[in-house]
Formats: C-alpha cells, sequence, structure tokens
C-alpha cells in the first residue's frame, strides 16, 4: 500500500460549519471520523479528495443519550470500543453491542466511529486492491476510470458488498438514523439510508452528516446478530445476519425482520423466511424451515472472501442460529 | 537416549571440554537456561534500526515499475516523461544492468530490470528515483511500456502441455525447469512382497512467508568508489555475489553489504533481489544514497515461498504397516523463475526415509515454470508437501490395516545411525520419544476416535503425524570447498568478548547463539559478549540464514573458535598461577583452579595475562559438514549434519454443518538434540505451530484466472495482509510443547535444528484429525472450510468421502522422465552411487 495523498485538512467547530466547508469544495471535499475506512481507501487512491474534513470538533456527536422510554441517541463519532461497554446498549441492545464488538479489531475499534461503520464503502475483492493491481486486470467501474464490472462482465451495475457489521442489525431493528444538511435536520428509518446498488450506496445527499443513530425502546421484540467470517477478528463479515423477532404473549411472531448483510450490495431482506415465522412460535422446525428460505436472497458473489457457493449453501444455518437466539 | 545425568559430576564445569554433545545438564552455566536474547531489550522497545528506518543524507527513493501482465515480450519503454518530471533524478531499464543472476549456478535466469520479457505480473521492468516516494510513484504511472502478449502459462499441466512458447530458453525442455527420477533398490520386488499397497493424489497450494518487514534496501555508492548496501536479507554473502556479478567490473572487495535484522525471514529474504542490485546500480548512477522500501503487494511479488506441489505416492506396507517400497511423484509450479528451485525438486524427495525406513524408493519430480510470482524456500523447504502426504497417507494405511497410527509409527522408526535407502546418515534419533510425549500428553490412546461433542454441537477429533528436517545443507548453493561458517574471536585487556560472524539474526537468536556458545566455553556472561554479525566487510564469511543451518554450523564454529581462545588463556594463566593448564576451569566470568577453586583469577586478569605473555588475542574458527556416502548425481540435497524430529497430536473440533473447524490444543514434542535455551527453543516450536496452522487452515497463494479484451489476465488474487488469510490470535490454539533432548554428535552441544521441523507435522495432523472427528478426508492443503464441507456433501450423497485432486491418470501431467537413475541400497550393498547412466532426455533446442 502506498503513503496518503497530500490533502489539507480542516477541523470545524459545529456541524453547521462542515457542511459549508464540504458544499465548498464539492466532490474534491470528504468527511472523515475515524478514518479506518477513508484513509485505507486514500492510500490505494480509491478516493483522493484534496480536502478532508474531520467531525472530531463537532460538539454533541459523542454521547449516548438513553430517554426515559429507554430508546438511545448515539452520537455519530461514538468510538465503536466506547459502545461495545456501555451498560445500557449491553443490557437492552445486545445484539446491537454484539455487532458492534464483531467489528475487525479492538485497535480498529478504538478508532472507528458508529457513523462511519454505518457509512462504510462496500467492498469487493477486485476493487479493494493496490493501483497497480487494478491496474493490471484494468480498472472496474466503481473505480473512475473503469467501465467493467469483473464480479458480473455483463453487468451495467457494481455487486461490491455492503460490509458493515451493525447495518443489517440496525435496520432489522428497525432504527432511525439523523442527517443534517444546508436545509435542517431529518430523521429516517436505518434501512431507507441505503440502495441496492454497489457504487451508489446511499440514498443520503453528499453533504449530508449523519448525526445520530436512534434506537427505538425495548420492548416485546428480540433481536440478534450472527457473523460469518473466516478468522474470529479482524475480517469483514462474508455474511452477517440481523435479526429481530416481535412476539405476543403467548410466544408467537407477530412481526420478524431478517437482513442479510455481506451478502449483496445492501442488507437484503429475507423476506421468505420472515414469512415463515410469522403466526408461528419460534419452534426448532420453524426456525429450521425459515433458514432454509435464506438460501436464496442470499446473493453472495466471487467478489469476497471464502466460496461463493459454500456461502451460499450456509446461510440457512446462520439465519437459524440468528433466530434460535432470538428465542 | 536422553541426556544420563547419572554419570554428572555436580557443580561447576569439568576441566575437560565440558562442551561436548554428551555433557551432563548438571555442568553447564549457560546453555539450556532460558537466558534473554542479547537484542530482546533493543527489540521489544522499538530501538532495533530494520532496513527502512536507516537514513542518509541527500537519500533518494526509489519505485519500479512493475509488469501488468503475465507474459508478454517488452516492444518499447518510454520513459523520457518520466524522466523530464519535476524531482526525477535517476531512471534505469533493464539494458543498464544486462547480466543475468540467480541464487543458484545452474538458473542464473533472473535480470534486476527485465530485458525484453516479462513473465508475471510484478515482473520489475524500470527504477525511478526521486526526492519523494510519492515523486517517483508519480513518475512511474508517466511510463510507457509497449508489449507482445504471449501465452499465459497458468499451471503445472498447461506447461506440460505447451512446448512453446517457453517462460525461459533453458532447463529441460518446453516449459519444463527440472526433471529427477532416482531409484533406490528394487521397486518392483518392493511392491511383491507388500501385504497392502495404496495409491493416492494430493496437492499442496503454494503460500507465501509473510514477514512483517517488508524488504528494503539502502544503498550507498561512496566518492571513493565503494559500495555499500544495507538490506533485510537472510544471506548476505549471496547477495554479495550477486552484486559483485551484475555490477562487473566493480571489484567484489569494493562490495560491502550489510544484513540489517530482519523482521522476519522464513525464506523469503533468502534471494539476491532485483530491487537490492537496482538501488545498487541507481545509487552509482545519480551518485547519491538510495532507499527502496517495498509495499506489501511487493512482497507478495517477490514470494519464494512454498511450491505448489501435485503429489502421487504409492506405498506398499508389510501388515505391521512396514514400508517395503515406495513410489513417490511430485509435480511443482515454479513459477517465473528459477531461484532455488532446483534444490527445492530434490528436497520434495529427500526426506521421505528418514522417519520410517523405506526399503525401496523410487522418486520422480518435476518442476515447470508458470507465469507466477516465483517459488523458492519457505520454512520446511520443499519437504513440506510431500510431507503432507506421507503422513496423511500412513494414516489412511493405518485405518485399512486396523492399526493404531501411533502404534504404526512407534513399531516402524528409523534407526539411529544408520544409512536410509537414498544414503541420508541419521544419528540421533528421538522420533520415538517425540510420539510418546504427544500420545501421552493427549490423551490419544482414550480419546481419538471418540467423537465427543462439545457444547456448541461441534465433533472433536485428534490427528497424529510427525516429521523430521535437516540441521543445514550439507552442500552449499555454489560449489566450492570452502567452510560454511566462519567466527572471529577478540579478546580484550577490559574483559570484553567480540564475536565476529557473517551469520543474519532474522529473528531466530543466531546473534544470541553465538553468545550462550562462546560464553559457555570460556565461563563468563553471555549477556556481557558483543556480536558483530552479517557484514561481509567485518565479518568472516557464513553461508546465510536458511536451511537450519546456522545453530549447528556457526555454532561448531563459534565452539572452534573459543577453544582455541580458552587454550591461550588457559596457558597463560597456568603460567601465572603455576597449575597446568588442564586443571583450570573458567566459569562465573572466573578462571581458577579446579582442584582448589579459591586459587584463580577473573577472567579480564585471565585475558590480561595472556596478553601480555602472547600479543593481542584474536581466534578463528570454522564450520564444515561431514562428507556425505551420497555419490549419486543429485546426492546432493537431502544430507545434513543431523536431522531433527518432531511429532504432534492435534485437537479440532468440526462443526457437521459448515465444515467450519477451530483447533483449540496442539500437542507438540520435538527432538532439538539440545535446547540450547530453553524459552528460545520452546519459542520456534510456538512459531513453528502457529506458521503450520495458517498453512493448514488458510493460507494461499491463489491466482486469478479471467480474460478480458480478448486475453488473459491472471493475477495474484489477494496481495495484502488482510485478504491473504493468515491466523489471528484468536485462531492460535493452546501448545502442549515437549523439547526432547538427544544430543547428536555433530552439534555444538549436541544441538540440532528447531527453527522449521515442527511446522511440518501441523498440515497433516489436521487433516487426519478432521477424519478423525467426520470421517472424510481432504487431501489437499489449505484444508479450508469449504474443502471439509464439500467432502462432508459428498459423503452424505453416498459418494467418496474426500475431497481432493482427481485420482486418475488424468490427476497428474503427463511427463517423461527418461530412465531412472539407479541406485543400490546399503542393504543391497550399494555404495552411494548409481549402477547405470541413464540415457537423458536430449535437450529442447534453444
Ligand atoms: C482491516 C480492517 C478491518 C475492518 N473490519 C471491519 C469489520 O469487521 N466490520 C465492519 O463493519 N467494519 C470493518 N472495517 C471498516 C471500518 O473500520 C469500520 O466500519 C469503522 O466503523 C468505520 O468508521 P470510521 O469512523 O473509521 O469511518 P471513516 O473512515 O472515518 O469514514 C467512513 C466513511 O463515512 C464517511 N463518514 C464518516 N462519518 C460520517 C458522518 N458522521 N457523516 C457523514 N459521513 C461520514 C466518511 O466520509 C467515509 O466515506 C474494517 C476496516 C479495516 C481497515
Ligand atoms: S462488483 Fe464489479 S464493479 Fe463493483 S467493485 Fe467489484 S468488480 Fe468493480
Amino acid at each position: 500500500m502506498l503513503r496518503l495523498p497530500t490533502f489539507t485538512y480542516y477541523r470545524p467547530k459545529t456541524a453547521a460549519e462542515a457542511v459549508r466547508q464540504k458544499l465548498a469544495h464539492g466532490k474534491d471535499a470528504m468527511y472523515v471520523a475515524g478514518g479506518t475506512d477513508l484513509y485505507p481507501n486514500m492510500k490505494r487512491r480509491h478516493q483522493t479528495p484534496l480536502h478532508v474534513i474531520s467531525l472530531q470538533d463537532v460538539p454533541g456527536l459523542n454521547t449516548v443519550e438513553v430517554q426515559q422510554d429507554g430508546s438511545v441517541a448515539i452520537g455519530a463519532m461514538c468510538r465503536l470500543s466506547a459502545l461495545e461497554v456501555h451498560p445500557h446498549l449491553l443490557l437492552n441492545f445486545g445484539a446491537f453491542a454484539h455487532a458492534v464488538k464483531e467489528i475487525s479489531t479492538p485497535l480498529l475499534r478504538n478508532m472507528g466511529t458508529i457513523g462511519g461503520n454505518l457509512l462504510l464503502d462496500t467492498r469487493c475483492t477486485y476493487y479493494d486492491q493496490s493501483h497497480e493491481w487494478r491496474e493490471s486486470i484494468d480498472f472496474c467501474m466503481k473505480s473512475k476510470a473503469g467501465s467493467i464490472c469483473w464480479v458480473a462482465p455483463g453487468s451495467p451495475r457494481c455487486w461490491a458488498v455492503q460490509s458493515s457489521d451493525t447495518v443489517p442489525v440496525v435496520c432489522a431493528m428497525e432504527a432511525q438514523v439523523e442527517l443534517v444538511g444546508p436545509d435542517g435536520t431529518r430523521r429516517i428509518p436505518a434501512s431507507e439510508l441505503y440502495r441496492d446498488d454497489g457504487i451508489q450506496y446511499l440514498t443520503k445527499r453528499p453533504e449530508e452528516l449523519l448525526t445520530r443513530l436512534w434506537l427505538g425502546a425495548p420492548s416485546n421484540w428480540k433481536a440478534s446478530y450472527v457473523k460469518l467470517r473466516r478468522r474470529d477478528t479482524f475480517d469483514f463479515p462474508v455474511l452477517g445476519v440481523g435479526a429481530c423477532v416481535w412476539t405476543d404473549s403467548y410466544g408467537v411472531v407477530t412481526k420478524a425482520n431478517i437482513r442479510l448483510g455481506g451478502a449483496g450490495s445492501y442488507a437484503i431482506p429475507a423476506t421468505e423466511s420472515e414469512k415463515v415465522l410469522v403466526g408461528q412460535q419460534l419452534t426448532d422446525a420453524v426456525i429450521a424451515a425459515a433458514g432454509e428460505k435464506a438460501m436464496k436472497p442470499a446473493r453472495t458473489m466471487d467478489n469476497t472472501d471464502l466460496d461463493v457457493y459454500w456461502r451460499r449453501k450456509v446461510a440457512p444455518v446462520f439465519v437459524a442460529r440468528a433466530l434460535a437466539a432470538c428465542k | 537416549m536422553g541426556l544420563d545425568e547419572s554419570k554428572s559430576i555436580p557443580g561447576v564445569a569439568r576441566p575437560d571440554a565440558p562442551w561436548r554433545h554428551d555433557a551432563k545438564k548438571s555442568e553447564l552455566n549457560v546453555i539450556g537456561k532460558a537466558i534473554r536474547k542479547i537484542d530482546a531489550r533493543s527489540k521489544v522497545s522499538g530501538l532495533t534500526k530494520f532496513a527502512d528506518d536507516l537514513t542518509l543524507p541527500r537519500m533518494l527513493h526509489m519505485k519500479l515499475l512493475r509488469s501488468t501482465v503475465a507474459h508478454a515480450l517488452i516492444k518499447s519503454i518510454d520513459v523520457h516523461k518520466a524522466r523530464a518530471m519535476s524531482g526525477v533524478k535517476g531512471v534505469l531499464t533493464g539494458q543498464d544492468m544486462p547480466i543475468p543472476f540467480g541464487i543458484l549456478p545452474v538458473s542464473q535466469d533472473e535480470h534486476a530490470l527485465c530485458l525484453d520479457k516479462v513473465r508475471f505480473v510484478g515482473d520489475p521492468i524500470v527504477a525511478v528515483a526521486a526526492l519523494t516516494e510519492e515523486q517517483a510513484w508519480d513518475a512511474c504511472r508517466l511510463i510507457e511500456v509497449e508489449y507482445e502478449l504471449l501465452q499465459t502459462i497458468g499451471s503445472v499441466h498447461e506447461a506440460a502441455a505447451t512446448s512453446d512458447p517457453r517462460l525461459h530458453d533453458y532447463g529441460v525442455r518446453g516449459n519444463i525447469h527440472r526433471l529427477e527420477n532416482l531409484e533406490f533398490g528394487d521397486l518392483q520386488d518392493g511392491f511383491a512382497r507388500a501385504e497392502h499397497v495404496r495409491e493416492d493424489t494430493f496437492f499442496f497450494e503454494g503460500n507465501t512467508h509473510l514477514p512483517m518487514e517488508q524488504h528494503a534496501t539502502l544503498a550507498h555508492f561512496d566518492k571513493d568508489g565503494k559500495l555499500t548496501i544495507w538490506s533485510s536479507t537472510q544471506t548476505p554473502h549471496y547477495l554479495h555475489r550477486a552484486l559483485a556479478r551484475v555490477l562487473h567490473p566493480l571489484p567484489a572487495h569494493h562490495i560491502r553489504v550489510i544484513a540489517c535484522p530482519n523482521g522476519g525471514g522464513f525464506g523469503g529474504k533468502s534471494d539476491p533481489f532485483n530491487h537490492e542490485i537496482a538501488a545498487a546500480k541507481m545509487s552509482m548512477l545519480t551518485g547519491r544514497p538510495i532507499k527502496i522500501a517495498l509495499t506489501r503487494e511487493e512482497v507478495f511479488f517477490c514470494h519464494r515461498g512454498r511450491h505448489p506441489v501435485l503429489m502421487r505416492s504409492k506405498m506398499g506396507v508389510t501388515k505391521t504397516g512396514r514400508i517395503t517400497a515406495l513410489d513417490f511423484q511430485a509435480y511443482l509450479d515454479g513459477g517465473a523463475y528459477g531461484s532455488y528451485g532446483t534444490a527445492s525438486t530434490f528436497y520434495t524427495g529427500a526426506l521421505q526415509t528418514v522417519t520410517y525406513p523405506v526399503e525401496n524408493y523410487h522418486f520422480r519430480g518435476a518442476r515447470f515454470f508458470t507465469c507466477k510470482a516465483p517459488c523458492g524456500p519457505k520454512r520446511g523447504h520443499g519437504t513440506v508437501q510431500p510431507r503432507f502426504a506421507i503422513e496423511v497417507q500412513l494414516d489412511k494405511i493405518a485405518c485399512d490395516l486396523g492399526l493404531d497410527p501411533a502404534e504404526l509409527r512407534l513399531q516402524n522408526l528409523a534407526p539411529r545411525d544408520s544409512l536410509t535407502a537414498n544414503f541420508l546418515k541419521i544419528g540421533s534419533m528421538g522420533l520415538g520419544e517425540c510420539i510418546q510425549k504427544v500420545i501421552d500428553g493427549s490423551g490419544w490412546k482414550q480419546r481419538r476416535g471418540q467423537r465427543e461433542i462439545t457444547a456448541d454441537g461441534r465433533i472433536r477429533g485428534l490427528g497424529l503425524a510427525c516429521s523430521s528436517y535437516l540441521s543445514g545443507a550439507g552442500l552449499p548453493i555454489y560449489w566450492n570447498g570452502l567452510p560454511h561458517s566462519g567466527v572471529q574471536l577478540k579478546l580484550d585487556r577490559s574483559g570484553l568478548v567480540t564475536v565476529f560472524c557473517g551469520s543474519t539474526d532474522i529473528g531466530q537468536g543466531s546473534d544470541s547463539v553465538l553468545t550462550w556458545i562462546v560464553g559457555e566455553v570460556l565461563g563468563v556472561d553471555p549477556l556481557g559478549i558483543r556480536v558483530v554479525t552479517s557484514d561481509t566487510d567485518l565479518t568472516p564469511v557464513d553461508l546465510g540464514s536458511y536451511s537450519s543451518r546456522v545453530t549447528v554450523m556457526t555454532g561448531n564454529a563459534a565452539m572452534q573458535a573459543a577453544e582455541r581462545a580458552r587454550e591461550i588463556i588457559a596457558r597463560g594463566v597456568a603460567e601465572h598461577l603455576l597449575v597446568p593448564s588442564s586443571r583450570l576451569v573458567f566459569a562465573d566470568a572466573r578462571v581458577f583452579d579446579s582442584e582448589d577453586p579459591q586459587k584463580g583469577m577473573s577472567f579480564m586478569d585471565a585475558v590480561i595475562a595472556a596478553e601480555a605473555r602472547f600479543g593481542t588475542i584474536g581466534t578463528v574458527g570454522s564450520y564444515t559438514p561431514p562428507k556425505s556416502p551420497a555419490k549419486f548425481r543429485g546426492g546432493g540435497v537431502g544430507p545434513s549434519p543431523s536431522y531433527s524430529y518432531s511429532a504432534a497430536v492435534v485437537e479440532v473440533e468440526v462443526d457437521p454443518l459448515t465444515g467450519i473447524y477451530r483447533v483449540p490444543k496442539v500437542w507438540m514434542a520435538h527432538d532439538i538434540g539440545r535446547a540450547l535455551n530453553a524459552a528460545v527453543a520452546m519459542g520456534q516450536i510456538e512459531g513453528s505451530v502457529y506458521m503450520g496452522l495458517g498453512e493448514a487452515m488458510m493460507e494461499e497463494m491463489a491466482y486469478r484466472d479471467r480474460s478480458h479484451k480478448g486475453h488473459r489476465v491472471f493475477v495474484h488474487k489477494i496481495p495484502s495482509l488482510l485478504e491473504y488469510k493468515s491466523p489471528s490470535t484468536m485462531e492460535m490454539p493452546d501448545v502442549v510443547t515437549y523439547v526432547v533432548e538427544d544430543p547428536d554428535k555433530n552439534g555444538p552441544f549436541g544441538a540440532k535444528e528447531v527453527g522449521q521441523g515442527p511446522l511440518l507435522p501441523m498440515m497433516p495432523a489436521i487433516a487426519n484429525a478432521v477424519f478423525d472427528a467426520v470421517g472424510v478426508r481432504v487431501d489437499e492443503n489449505p484444508i479450508s472450510f469449504e474443502k471439509v464441507f464439500a467432502a462432508l456433501q459428498s459423503k452424505k450423497e453416498g459418494k467418496d468421502a474426500r475431497f481432493g485432486p482427481s485420482a486418475g491418470a488424468d490427476g497428474v501431467p503427463q511427463v517423461d522422465f527418461g530412465d531412472s537413475l539407479k541406485i543400490k541400497t546399503p542393504w543391497q550393498g550399494g555404495d552411494g552411487t548409481a549402477w547405470n547412466e541413464p540415457k537423458r532426455e536430449k535437450k529442447a533446442a534453444k
């Protein structure tokens, strides 16, 4: 990997100032939080912003605010390592805290933020390579210079993989995110932040800041996150199952959300599996049946670690394990 | 036979040569103790200077432009835009260094920068030096190279089937680099006497060393016409020779190579590299110091790692598992250059015989050129792949015969002090004790085959495998009759002992080994000894840190130099104290009368007494390995002063639904001859377990093979530390380490190697453990989760419960090996020579 290219570094003191700076430089500027995703990407020359706007001095983004009803507002600049040990999160949002803990290594979690994690770039083993490597095979369409997709050469779109550990679980939990732009603040469901495209993977406008993640109050739901990766640390998910199941007082499922991370360009809903659950109790047989239905939506491609077919074949096992954890 | 303590004299060292191989532990003050390494504190506090830490005034930074195509002729190179860029001070192309080089005299097939042809994606073409690294890199982007594409050769099968184009215009024919065909004894008779015969096909994928330190070099050609190179190299002597060759007419004695401490080598820094030579030339061109630090991707391109090897093994055994005949074929994917490949080819056949006797043995080995980063020596050089095959095959045979795999091995151990079918001379042999330790420790007898279920539904299994490795190659890389190791000692009136030696500390502790041996012989604190190593201007030649040779070879040389110094000092002291020198003891930084310990003097005073009597004190020692009885052509690879032995039991827990497994515990025993330092020896063993675990579970040099705009794209799949998977601390198992000591008379204090051997059993032991757990065979390394899953699926569908290369005729390439070289075994009355002169293949025309 090369060293970082040259850039100007900014430390705005308010969110509004950050947005102004971003608007002033347009495409030549990027926000940085922990930098654990952006800086390696810049070293590979994926992005070469001339202006890097750090959010570290923007006030109020560093706190976890517990509301009266038990719901929480998590500041985008909260370090992952602070969240994974937060008592309220551990007690009431265990699946989320667990997903945070599954991210990479302790060192990376000391730097990485939840905001950066939610906005993490999509990944592909044809793309996350040195400039020379990409030059040697010819740049793909996710790079400025390229037009082909190496994973699916006939395809008009990019299939780079959603690789954040928290996204599947926050989408399943129907969390919300707060965005700040030049026209003010808006709050949208987390799942509406993402698009099924490896390049334009976010719906938000480039200058919009992500300021908060809202997790809804604990109630009659249970969530879980199960991660597949080769090593028990360090590695991105090649399948990350976020599940959230609502039940009535008889233990009958009234609603279920299952999201597959690492299996497509966004956290894919396993709709057929969800349908199997509704109206049933979470017995082993029901869980197994729901798991079986997850093979189809898992759109694994040959652009991550581990064999593409194997990843799809074992998806039911992981979905079943995530559901078993929701019992 | 372990160390016999019963005859030891308690207390201090005997005056008469207490450093012999059979010295009792209690007689030794330094050897065997867990003393910290001489460089430990600098290393852990970050003060050690590696090559990339060095800077010189006016230093320029160099970058290499590398090939973006797998196989092509270079039609033109246009560098004028790069040359004109601001900050650029020098540009070199192949024409500036036209003399070829290579580590082995038989394969001088590399150029510092490609002359007229590129052979893999990553082959260097142009070197650019500039004021900053970024400028040099930007300048490289301005260079235009025009290629005429040639057919890509991507595998041994393709290489065997393609006679034209050739990657190189030397070798056997087509893209076959080497063919070896050696037959010891009477195979037909051996198989006829066998009561059970098995034939299996195995594949071992290539993998790389992954040293934490990326290669770096600083070159400085000074105003006096002398060249100095600081580099992360394991072999400063061979680099010195390559530089002298390519930079001709610069005289060799104007070149100084200093090997910096290596941040890991594992064999990956044992070749002279193109970037080292180009940096030297660039410094001569610009008159300024030149630094090059490779990126991680470039380290993958340097490679020289484990060869991918396809193997077919036919083994005939008696009912008790005695091997009456072994017919072993190995097909090595050598990558783009020769490197150590000739030796690697022989090594895939050499050590099959030193663990269990093989009565009749036929080895065929073929090495091919392909458009991949060149393969070479990695920890266990060439012997790892066949060991995987043999140990898995023996496990299958034990299964076929209804024998306990541990018992099968224990009943068939190669005898100590014997000659093997291929004339390797075994000295001490502690494999039996190693096996006993690991089966006792792991509860093998009770737990094997029990298929215990863990709380999370995984199935447990145990697997056993053994191995052996050499303590240094019996012959040097280039033919010569000179010592392999030299040591000089300087003793000073301050009491300081300085050891000069050409060896290179690559983290294994070779600098410390010198201090322990000299410290023991002279009775001084090893931490007070100064070591000057790996500087071709200052230190006597040592061939390098490869082949597990350093402890035995520099150790013996250091011992000789120290004995000589001891003798001089003893004579000086004897005259001074008026006691016979034979009664003097050197210990605790004193020299004293063994019959009256009060009578003596400090070591410093002893040196002064000797210096007053004989003048300045300096001694030398050197070491040449014993001559091997293997006199046939090809017999030069395999002989060693001694062989180490290892045995491992590995526990796995396999998830039957996914094939995912973990390795919670490993029991590893290693016969080291004698541990010169208990802690450092264990560190080497545990490091081997770690590296072997990575090779077994995940590491592979995989390639992307695609086509694009009508041509084939063939490139290393994942040249990055994140995506080339190697185990983390989370995968590292608990390791129970047993240091078995069966002293060998050829080793200093009886020591044998420890740096490589304990890696070898890991891969086959894991394969065998997976079988024990879930009843499927993975005959292909790495034994990845997907392969275990595929074998489980296959078993479920009632097919072969196996994953591996095709066992059919198409499994291995069709190659005409020609007639074999026939050698009678020692028990047939053979004398180590061949009795036929086989018809060799006519060399293909150039
Ligand atoms: C070796 C390695 C392993 C990794 N493993 C994992 C893993 O297992 N799981 C996983 O989920 N991630 C992993 N990551 C990715 C990354 O470290 C984490 O996702 C981390 O949380 C990113 O946060 P950050 O603050 O460092 O993001 P940054 O790098 O600072 O930012 C990431 C992106 O988001 C934008 N951005 C950041 N904050 C804001 C904001 N508040 N508003 C608007 N835009 C913003 C930046 O402009 C940038 O485009 C890994 C990274 C590496 C290098
Ligand atoms: S999915 Fe296709 S377009 Fe997207 S990054 Fe990978 S190769 Fe490029």
